[in-house]
């Protein structure tokens, strides 16, 4: 009768203290922390939380958004500065080097939809930055920190993929053509080569919004999750041209994010169904079903030591420890 | 007289005269010499001379050499001529004399002695020979002489019994040779023999008689020796009467000659040995038509007042009866009868269930052999006899007899209207319906056993199917294992999964969280959702909040037996079923109070009634069991509804987080200290009181009541057995669940009663339920009790326990009056060992 696999785990610890639904959810690097590892988080009471993992405490908590939630956190690689995005249209660069917590910079949007904004470092001082444009089914690409825009991706016009979903954009090692992996509202994945502003591949691999991606750039593989049931994981091949590799079926449908953990061995899914999937990123084989919140979980983030942090609806921050990076 | 003949006489004498008295070898030998001149092929005396010799004074002559058989006398002539000489009279000479002066001789020897073992080696030699079929073949001869009735009789008596007094004289020496098992087998392949020569001589044109052999295999088949005879005789001619018409004329010849009242015994044998209707058409030709005591046999006895036999034999009798025009009026008489019987209620209600298993299968065989238009000429009275066995089966509370009824209608009706809509039962599919299925379809049955070219044949056909599959299956290993390795290529031990069976569908968080709430979604609530959401969680809610629910536990009770499935939705019973035990264990008076009441209610299903009646069992099982063991079931979440979640929990106390070097090193204490006291250190059992003590009556008692009164929709001694059966099983329950309450006593006293009153019931289930009532009672109610308050009718039980143990057709009422009589010995032996200190 006993049962052949163990019990799920429990969270290692919970984070309380947002008082409000957590958006989005941050790792601060290893290299930045230096003995005292942070996590930002976002709610959706427009402030930015930062907890030390020590003292399992809010160190400190940034109102910059107005009130309006906040959609998207992302430390810059120069160390000390962070880029957070929110619904009162502005995208907030921090300072926070020294215990400084002040904004350096922002940046304008035009889009109200819910599409999370991306960064690719170029160079010490110098970074791309994606954000949804002005128009509903635009992408805008801006050279930071001089906000230069550098273009504007738009599809053709008979291909009405909808608004842009969410945005990824990477390069890979060996030529510096900065690409851009788009999911769309129709349920479309779309892979954009900036500089020639073209549309090299794409895939209609959800019938339902793309709500999150991630891409692993070494097995130039990606996985992406929707508002329906369905898991999908596509593939890269050598002449820039996206494939269909798996799809895995969920139980529930509704996934807000998926992150592949650093070390390109698991991936962790933030599902509607307020349960966190754990899946081994090669085969796709279920790993877990982490239930532990009462509520939609609405992010999932991994730091480089492969702690595993989620942030749902029902205000709380879990975090949990599966499968040690080796 | 003829000087020749006299001249032998004067001559046997002599010879006589010579071996009794003589001691000079030379002589003894001359003079066997001479006599032997009488026996050999030589043509040196005349014929009527040895004829003469032969049947008057060969037997002097075996008698006079037996009465000298000696070691003294044999070792006369050291060389063993002598005793060649002696053996050779014994087994050249005409058989049937030999045979018996060799049986009478060792019939009475006595004791162990030398010359017992001697004959009985030679009888060994004599058989070995093939004396017998030379002995038989003699019989089937044409007579010439006058041969003497008596004279067969005992020949015969000899051959077939010569195990039993070879056993009888020879007590432990006994040969192997003559033991049954070896006998018989070889007394088989005489038959044959003796059979290859009939047809010898009747293709050389000489008349014979059969007559004998027929006799011998009706005798040995009688004695119950069939398997062993047949089994040798049926193969061989098998193969011999295939592609010849005389063999087949012997075969019906050897049958119709055996006698009347050995017809069963060989007709059985026949059958059950041959493999094929085919062949048991060759064997036996049109003998049920002929032969009334044969068609008997076959077409009465086998089918209806015998069960015992296998399919297979089934199958070949009835082919047999198919194979040929003139016996399918008799298949035709067959299935009617058989379906007459299948359709007779009283039939249903009385034979075992192994003889209606029986008669279903012969049913749906006959189906299988009859033709469209044979089946439409008796269509009315198939259909009559049907519509009557299908309703009295499907009234019938034992779920076998439901699904014989539902098995044989369906094929019935579809050999009957072919072109109709299919009548189609639901029913369980398991072994003995697909077996019933597989004999009603015609095909490949058929195909097989007309294919008689030989087993060797078929069996290739059918191989070289099976090996193909398996060649694909190799050619695709190949392909198939590159990909295996492929994710196997590096380990993903460090990746083990965790247990995701709690990974469901997950429903919109409607679920009330009052009872209150619950009560009235499940009445009111026009959102199915929550109406779902609502019986979902009321067990769990029902044993978090027992004071809450005491307030509405009748009103709870009253809407869930009312409650009907308004969704489609999984384990709707099972939910409410426990809902209701939960509502009644936690207030167990009123609700048993209630739904007592309710059992013999006006407007209830049959369903409903039964329903209580369980909810009631499982409620008192509940209560009676002690409170830790029923907190630790309560535990496990109602929605998860993981049962092995609590068996986890009390398999390992400490609890599932305890590390694995923890359990080594307790381990390692353990095998290394040595305690004084042996045994598992155990948890201590809180004791606790019975909970069931003070309420049984409640739920006892009101259920006695009235169930000798009919009501207009609910006739628990009428069309509703069913539920009676139901009753009688939950009392026992009841009464068994009530064991050390003060309360068994008057309980076991009015099961008793209850019992009485219903104890020739005609219905199984109802009877099964009394018996094990009874047992229930011998169980709960203490022993002193027992026989200080009822021993009048425990007295009354007893003689009818006895009797349901030896006649009750039920196989489990049997077995059930036994266990119930093992009871009562084992309560005597305990009053007796109280008693005698």
């Amino acid at each position: 009768m006993a049962a052949p696999f163990p019990p799920p785990p429990g969270p290692r610890f919970v984070l309380r203290g947002t008082q409000s639904p957590v958006n989005t959810l941050h790792f601060c690097p290893a290299s930045q922390a230096l003995g005292n590892p942070l996590l930002f988080s976002g709610s959706q009471s427009g402030l930015v939380h930062i907890w030390s993992l020590q003292t399992r405490r809010t160190v400190a908590a940034l109102n910059g958004h107005k009130g309006q939630g906040v959609t998207w956190l992302k430390t810059l690689p120069q160390g000390h500065q962070l880029l957070s995005q929110g619904r009162d249209l502005r995208l907030c660069l921090w300072d926070l080097a020294e215990g400084r917590n002040t904004i350096m910079d922002t940046v304008q949007l035009d889009s109200v939809g819910f599409c999370k904004s991306s960064v690719l470092a170029r160079g010490q001082l110098c970074w791309m930055l994606a954000v949804p444009g002005k128009g509903s089914d635009e992408v805008q690409i801006l050279e930071m920190p001089s906000k230069t825009s550098v273009c504007t991706l738009k599809p053709e016009a008979d291909a009405k993929p909808g608004m842009p979903m969410c945005l990824g954009l990477w390069q890979t090692n060996s030529s510096p053509r900065p690409l851009l992996l788009a999911g769309y509202e129709d349920g479309s994945v779309t892979l954009w080569d900036i500089l020639e502003r073209k549309v090299c591949s794409r895939i209609a691999c959800h019938e339902e919004p793309v709500m999150g991606l991630d891409f692993d750039s070494q097995k130039a593989k990606g996985v992406s999750g929707s508002a329906g049931k369905v898991l999908a994981v596509w593939s890269l091949d050598g002449q820039q041209s996206l494939q269909v590799y798996k799809t895995h079926e969920l139980t529930n449908p509704g996934i807000a994010e998926v992150t592949i953990r650093p070390d390109h061995k698991i991936l962790a899914t933030a599902g509607w169904d307020h349960r966190i999937r754990v899946f081994h990123w090669r085969t796709m084989k279920p790993l877990a079903v982490l239930a532990f919140h009462s509520a939609s979980v609405y992010c999932v983030a991994f730091a480089t030591d492969g702690l595993l942090a989620a942030g749902s609806k029902d205000q709380r921050i879990s975090i949990w420890s599966l499968y040690p990076c080796s | 007289m003829d000087p020749a003949l006299s001249a032998v006489r004067l001559t046997v004498q002599e010879a006589i005269h010579t071996l009794s008295s003589s001691e000079d070898v030379g002589h003894i030998l001359s003079t066997l010499g001479t006599l032997k001149r009488y026996l050999g092929g030589t043509e040196d005396p005349a014929l009527p001379e040895k004829e003469e010799f032969t049947t008057i004074h060969f037997s002097a002559i075996l008698r006079c050499l037996v009465s000298k058989l000696s070691p003294g006398w044999l070792e006369l002539s050291p060389d063993g001529q002598l005793e060649q000489l002696w053996e050779s009279f014994f087994l050249d000479g005409p058989p049937d004399q030999a045979f018996l002066v060799l049986m009478e001789a060792i019939e009475s020897t006595a004791g162990p002695s030398f010359r017992l073992m001697k004959m009985a080696r030679l009888l060994e030699i004599f058989l070995s020979k093939g004396r017998v079929a030379a002995l038989m073949e003699e019989q089937c001869r044409p007579q010439t002489k006058p041969s003497f009735p008596l004279f067969q009789e005992t020949l015969l008596s000899k051959v077939v019994g010569l195990p039993d007094r070879l056993g009888n004289s020879l007590q432990q020496d006994n040969l192997t040779q003559f033991l049954p098992q070896n006998y018989f087998p070889l007394l088989g392949q005489e038959v044959v023999e003796v059979l290859k020569a009939v047809v010898n001589f009747l293709q050389g044109g000489l008349d014979c008689s059969v007559s004998f052999v027929s006799r011998v295999l009706g005798k040995v088949c009688i004695q119950g020796r069939k398997k062993e005879i047949l089994g040798v005789l049926v193969p061989q001619l098998t193969v011999l009467t295939q592609d010849s018409c005389l063999w087949q004329r012997v075969c019906w010849r050897l049958v119709e000659q055996v006698p009347d009242r050995a017809v069963e015994a060989v007709l059985t044998g026949l059958v059950e040995a041959a493999p094929r209707p085919e062949v048991l058409s060759r064997l036996l030709g049109n003998l049920v038509v002929k032969n009334k005591k044969a068609q008997f046999v076959m077409t009465r006895k086998l089918l209806f007042l015998q069960y015992q036999h296998t399919t297979p034999m089934l199958q070949s009798l009835l082919g047999y009866l198919a194979v040929d025009s003139q016996r399918r009026p008799l298949l035709i008489q067959v299935l009617k009868e058989l379906l007459e019987t299948w359709g007779n209620s009283s039939a249903v209600r009385h034979a075992p269930l192994e003889q209606q298993c029986y008669i279903s299968k012969a049913i749906l065989v006959c189906l299988a052999h009859l033709g469209e238009p044979e089946l439409q000429d008796i269509q009315d009275e198939l259909l009559a006899s049907m519509m009557a066995g299908v309703k009295c089966r499907l009234d019938s509370s034992l779920p076998p007899v439901r699904r014989l009824g539902m098995i044989v209608a369906e094929v019935i009706s579809s050999r009957i209207h072919p072109e109709g809509p299919p009548l189609k039962f639901q029913y369980e599919d398991d072994e003995m319906s697909r077996e019933m299925l597989a004999l009603a379809t015609p095909g490949p049955a058929g195909a097989c056993s007309s294919e008689t070219g030989g087993p060797s044949l078929a069996s290739v056909v059918t191989e070289t199917p099976v090996e193909t599959p398996e060649k694909t299956v190799d050619s695709d290993v190949p392909s198939v294992q590159p990909q295996g390795s492929d994710s196997e290529l590096d380990s993903d031990d460090e990746f083990i999964p965790y247990d995701m069976s709690g990974d469901k569908e997950l429903k919109s968080s409607k679920e009330p969280r009052y009872i209150r709430d619950c009560l009235e979604a499940l009445t009111t609530s026009e959102d199915m959702e929550r109406w779902e959401a609502a019986l979902n969680v009321l067990e769990g809610l029902v044993y978090r909040s027992p004071e809450a629910t005491r307030e509405v536990s009748v009103e709870l009770a009253k809407v869930l037996l009312h409650l009907e499935e308004k969704t489609c939705m999984a384990e709707f019973e099972q939910l409410r079923q426990r809902a209701l035990v939960a509502v009644t264990v936690t207030d167990p008076e009123q609700v048993a109070k209630y739904l007592t009441t309710q059992f013999y209610g006006l407007n209830y299903s049959l369903r409903q009634r039964m329903d209580i009646l369980d909810v009631l069992v499982l409620a008192a099982q509940a209560l009676s069991r002690p409170r830790s063991l029923q907190r630790l079931s309560q535990h496990g979440p109602p929605g998860s509804g993981t049962l092995c979640a609590p068996a986890l929990a009390s398999s390992q106390p400490g609890n599932a987080a305890t590390p694995d070097w923890q359990v080594v090193v307790e381990e390692r204490i353990k095998s290394k200290t040595r305690r004084f006291s042996k045994g598992c250190p155990r948890r201590e059992l809180t004791g606790g009181p019975n909970e069931f003590n003070s309420v049984a009556g409640y739920f006892f008692f009101p259920l006695l009541q009235h169930f000798d009164r009919p009501l207009v929709t609910f006739d628990l001694l009428g069309d509703d057995q069913l539920v009676l059966g139901r009753l009688a099983h939950t009392l026992a329950s009841l009464m068994y669940l009530a064991v050390n309450t003060t309360v068994a006593v008057p309980m076991g006293k009015a099961l008793l009663e209850f019992v009485w009153a219903l104890r020739f019931h005609v219905d199984t289930y109802v009877r099964r339920g009394l018996l094990s009532a009874v047992s229930s009672v011998l169980l709960s109610v203490p022993t002193e009790r027992l026989l200080g308050d009822l021993p009048d009718e425990l007295l009354e039980a007893r003689s009818w326990l006895a009797d349901v143990a030896e006649k009750d057709v039920d196989e489990d009422c049997r077995e059930l009056a036994m266990r119930a009589l093992l009871l009562l010995e084992r309560l005597r032996d305990k009053l007796l060992s109280i008693s005698s200190p």
